[in-house]
C-alpha cells in the first residue's frame, strides 16, 4: 500500500480510537471534570501520567538532542525521570490526602490566602501555555510531514480533536484516552528503534545494543562512534562539553521543574487512595522509562547512521564522502520541509559533514579541501526520519506519524485541562463568583477548556519568540515557584502565608528576570548567552535550582520573623501528613 | 461538595502521629541519599572517575548518566512504596 494511504488509515484509525473512548466516558460532575471522579486505577493512571508528561519534545526532539550533545544529553534522561522520585517521596501521596482539585487550590488553603492562590494560578497559567504552544507546534509538524497538508489545516484538525475529547471528557475523557494514547506513542517508539539496533548490532533491545559491539564484531559501537565524531571535529560522543556545574544545574531545574509542573501533579488526585498516589508515581516512572532508556540508543545509533550515511569513506579522502547525486531518497523528501539543508561549499559535489566551529580542527579540514560544513539536519527530525533514513517498511513509518500526534495530543490535552480548571476553579468560583452551582462551574470549565484550546491553537499557528525556549521558561518557573511552596507547605509546619508568597515572587521573579536577561521576551536580550556571562557559569536552562534555593531562603527568613500559621490551618497539615481518613475526603 | 477544608473525626496530634511522621521522613531521606548518589554523584560529579571502568560496551559513567540512574529511580520509588505500606500499618495509619 503507498505510503501517503497507509499514513491517513493509522492516523484516522487512532483518531477514531480516542473520540470514541471520548464518547464512552463523558464526564457528568466537576469531580468528574477535575479529577475523574478520583476512581482511577493507579496503574491506568501511571500510563496516563507517562502520556500526559512525554510531550512532542519527548517523542520528537528528545532522541535527536540528545545525538546531537552525546553525554550532555543526559541532563534530559535524568531530569525529567528523576523529578518522579521528588513526586512520589514529596508531593503526590500528601496533595491526595489533601483531596481536593487543583495545585492553587491547595496553595491558597495551606497558606490561608486568596492572594497566594492567584499567584499560584499566575504560575501556573504562564507554565501551561508556554508548554502547550510547543506542543501545537508539534502537531503541526507532524501534520505538514506526513499528512502533507499544510500546518494551519495540521492545527485545525489536531485542535478539534482535543477540543472533543477535553471539552467533553474533562479529567475523566482525558485519562483514558491517554491511556489509548500511551499504547500508540510507546508501541511507535519503540518498534523502529528494535528495527534499527538489530540492522545495526544484530542485538533487538535497544538499551543493551547501543552498549554492544557493531555486527562485525570488531569494535563496541559506542568506540566506533566516538572516534567517528572526533575525526570529524566534534566532541567525543560519551565526552560531554558543558561544565560540570551547568550539567548539575540543569539536571537539578529539570528535576525540580517536573515535580512542580501543575499538569503532572494533578494527575495523582485522580487515584482512589493515599498508598495508590505513591503506586501509580511507580507505573508511571515505569512507563515513562520504556520510553527515556530507549531515547539514548535512539540517538546513539541515529548519529552513527547518518554520519556512516554522508561519510562513505576514509574522513579526508577526496573520494570519501557522499556524492550528492546519489543522495538517498528521505534527503528530498525532508529537505522539501526545510528541515535538511545542503550547501555545496567547495563545490565538489559531496556532502561534507563535520564541525566547523572546532578551531582546532579547522587547518585539518582545510588541508582535506573542505570550506565548511555543508549539511545541516534539524534535530527535530531525526526520531521522525529515523526510520526512512534507516529503509524501515512503510507501515512503520505510518505508526510514528500516528506516535507523534498521540504524544502531542495527550500533553495538550493534559495542559488545556489544568488551564480550564485554573480559570473555572481557583478564579471563577473562587474570587468571582463563589455561589455558583456545580453545574454553572462544569459549564464555565467546559467554556474555559474550549478558549484555552483556541488560544493554544494561535500560539501553535503564530508562535511567540519563546516557544523554542518552552523548557528554560516552563521548568525553571516550576521549579522556582510552585514547586517549594506545596513542598514547604507539607513538610513545614511553621511556614506561613507572608513566607510563601515572598518566596513565590522571589524564586518567579529572579528566574524570569534572568531568562529575560540572556534570551530575551518581549524585550532584547541584555547580554549574549554565553558561559563567560553566566552566574557562576550556570545557563539559564539551570537557573530554575537556584531561584528555588533563593525561594526557601527567602521563605524561611520572612516565616521567622511573622506570626505562625493559624491553628486549623497545622491542623491541616497534621491531617495531611496521615494516610487515614483520604477515602472520607473523597466523598466530600 | 464543600469548599472549606474540613477533616471530620480525625483526632488530633498524637506521639503514634509524631513516631510515623519520624520514621516516614527517616525513610525519604535514605531513600533521597540514593536516589543524588546515583545521578548527581555517578552521572555527574564522578562521571570521570567511573569512565575509567567499563560494563559491556559503555564507560560506566556514561551508562549511570544514561541508563542506570533511570533504573535506580523506579527502585526507590519501588522500594519506597512498599516500605511505607508497612509503615502505614505498622503504626496503624492505613486507609481502610
Amino acid at each position: 500500500m503507498a505510503l501517503q494511504t497507509l499514513i491517513y488509515l493509522v492516523v484516522g484509525a487512532s483518531f477514531l480510537l480516542y473520540i470514541s473512548i471520548a464518547i464512552a466516558s463523558r464526564a457528568s460532575s466537576t469531580g468528574d471534570f477535575y479529577v475523574a471522579g478520583k476512581g482511577v486505577h493507579p496503574v491506568a493512571n501511571g500510563m496516563a501520567t507517562a502520556a500526559d508528561w512525554m510531550s512532542a519534545a519527548s517523542f520528537i526532539s528528545m532522541a535527536g538532542l540528545i545525538a546531537y550533545l552525546g553525554y550532555d544529553g543526559a541532563v534530559y534522561l535524568m531530569g525529567w525521570t528523576g523529578g518522579y522520585v521528588l513526586l512520589a517521596l514529596l508531593l503526590a501521596p500528601y496533595l491526595r490526602k489533601f483531596g481536593k482539585f487543583t495545585v492553587p487550590e491547595f496553595i491558597g488553603d495551606r497558606y490561608y490566602s486568596q492572594s497566594a492562590r492567584i499567584v499560584a494560578v499566575i504560575c501556573l497559567i504562564f507554565i501551561s501555555f508556554t508548554y502547550v504552544a510547543g506542543q501545537m507546534r508539534g502537531v503541526g509538524i507532524v501534520f505538514s510531514r506526513f499528512l502533507e497538508v499544510d500546518v494551519t489545516t495540521g492545527l485545525l484538525i489536531g485542535m478539534a480533536v482535543v477540543f472533543f475529547y477535553a471539552v467533553l471528557g474533562g479529567m475523566k475523557g482525558i485519562t483514558y484516552t491517554q491511556v489509548a494514547q500511551y499504547c500508540v506513542l510507546i508501541f511507535a517508539y519503540t518498534v523502529p528503534a528494535v528495527f534499527i539496533a538489530l540492522q545495526m548490532t544484530g542485538n533487538p533491545i535497544p538499551q543493551l545494543a547501543f552498549g554492544s559491539t557493531l555486527n562485525d564484531g570488531s569494535t563496541y559501537l559506542l568506540d566506533h562512534l566516538d572516534n567517528l565524531v572526533t575525526d570529524l571535529g566534534f566532541t567525543a560522543y560519551t565526552d560531554g562539553s558543558k561544565s560540570t556545574i551547568d550539567v548539575f544545574f540543569i539536571t537539578a531545574a529539570l528535576m525540580v521543574g517536573t515535580a512542580g509542573l501543575p499538569h503532572v501533579i494533578v494527575r495523582f488526585f485522580t487515584v482512589p487512595k493515599v498508598s495508590d498516589a505513591r503506586r501509580s508515581a511507580f507505573w508511571a516512572l515505569v512507563f515513562i522509562a520504556i520510553l527515556y532508556t530507549t531515547a539514548p540508543a535512539v540517538g546513539a545509533l541515529a548519529r552513527m547512521n547518518l554520519i556512516e550515511t554522508v561519510q562513505t569513506g576514509p574522513v579526508g579522502d577526496p573520494a570519501g564522502n557522499l556524492l550528492f547525486s546519489e543522495r538517498p531518497e528521505w534527503f528530498d523528501t525532508w529537505a522539501a520541509t526545510g528541515l535538511i539543508t545542503f550547501e555545496d561549499k567547495n563545490e565538489d559535489g559531496r556532502v561534507q559533514y563535520y564541525n566547523d566551529a572546532n578551531e582546532a580542527f579547522a587547518e585539518q579540514a582545510a588541508a582535506y579541501g573542505w570550506a565548511g560544513n555543508e549539511l545541516t539536519v534539524d534535530r527535530d527530525i531525526l526520531v521522525l526520519a529515523n526510520p526512512e533514513i534507516a529503509g524501515l517498511p512503510n507501515w512503520v513509518i505510518a505508526l510514528v506519524a500516528a506516535g507523534g500526534i498521540a504524544a502531542a495530543l495527550s500533553t495538550a490535552a493534559g495542559l488545556l485541562l489544568v488551564i480550564s480548571a485554573a480559570f473555572s476553579h481557583d478564579l471563577l468560583k473562587s474570587v468571582f463568583w463563589k455561589r455558583i452551582s456545580e453545574r454553572g462551574e462544569l459549564l464555565a470549565g467546559r467554556c474555559a477548556a474550549a478558549v484555552a484550546v483556541c488560544m493554544a491553537g494561535y500560539l501553535g499557528y503564530n508562535p511567540p519568540g519563546f516557544v523554542a525556549q518552552v523548557v528554560a521558561f516552563a521548568f525553571g518557573l516550576a521549579a522556582a515557584s510552585l514547586f517549594p511552596a506545596i513542598l514547604m507547605g507539607i513538610f513545614s509546619k511553621r511556614m506561613n502565608r507572608e513566607g510563601a508568597i515572598a518566596g513565590m515572587l522571589t524564586g518567579l521573579l529572579f528566574t524570569l528576570g534572568y531568562l529575560v536577561w540572556f534570551k530575551g521576551v518581549i524585550i532584547e536580550p541584555m547580554a549574549a548567552d554565553i558561559p563567560e556571562n553566566w552566574l557562576f557559569g550556570i545557563s539559564p536552562e539551570g537557573i530554575g535550582a537556584v531561584g528555588m534555593l533563593l525561594n526557601f531562603a527567602v521563605a524561611f527568613s520572612v516565616s521567622a520573623l511573622t506570626r505562625p500559621p493559624p491553628q486549623p490551618v497545622q491542623d491541616m497539615v497534621e491531617s495531611i501528613r496521615i494516610p487515614r481518613g483520604s477515602t472520607a475526603a473523597r466523598a466530600h | 461538595m464543600t469548599d472549606k477544608p474540613e477533616h471530620p473525626g480525625e483526632p488530633s496530634i498524637t506521639p503514634n502521629h509524631r513516631d510515623y511522621w519520624r520514621a516516614n521522613l527517616r525513610l525519604v531521606l535514605r531513600c533521597l541519599a540514593v536516589w543524588f548518589f546515583v545521578s548527581y554523584g555517578c552521572g555527574i560529579l564522578f562521571v570521570d572517575v567511573l569512565n575509567q571502568f567499563r560494563i559491556g560496551g559503555f564507560p560506566l559513567g556514561f551508562w549511570f548518566a544514561q541508563q542506570g540512574s533511570i533504573l535506580v529511580f523506579m527502585a526507590v520509588i519501588a522500594y519506597y512504596a512498599r516500605a511505607m505500606t508497612r509503615l502505614d500499618r505498622a503504626f496503624d495509619v492505613d486507609e481502610e
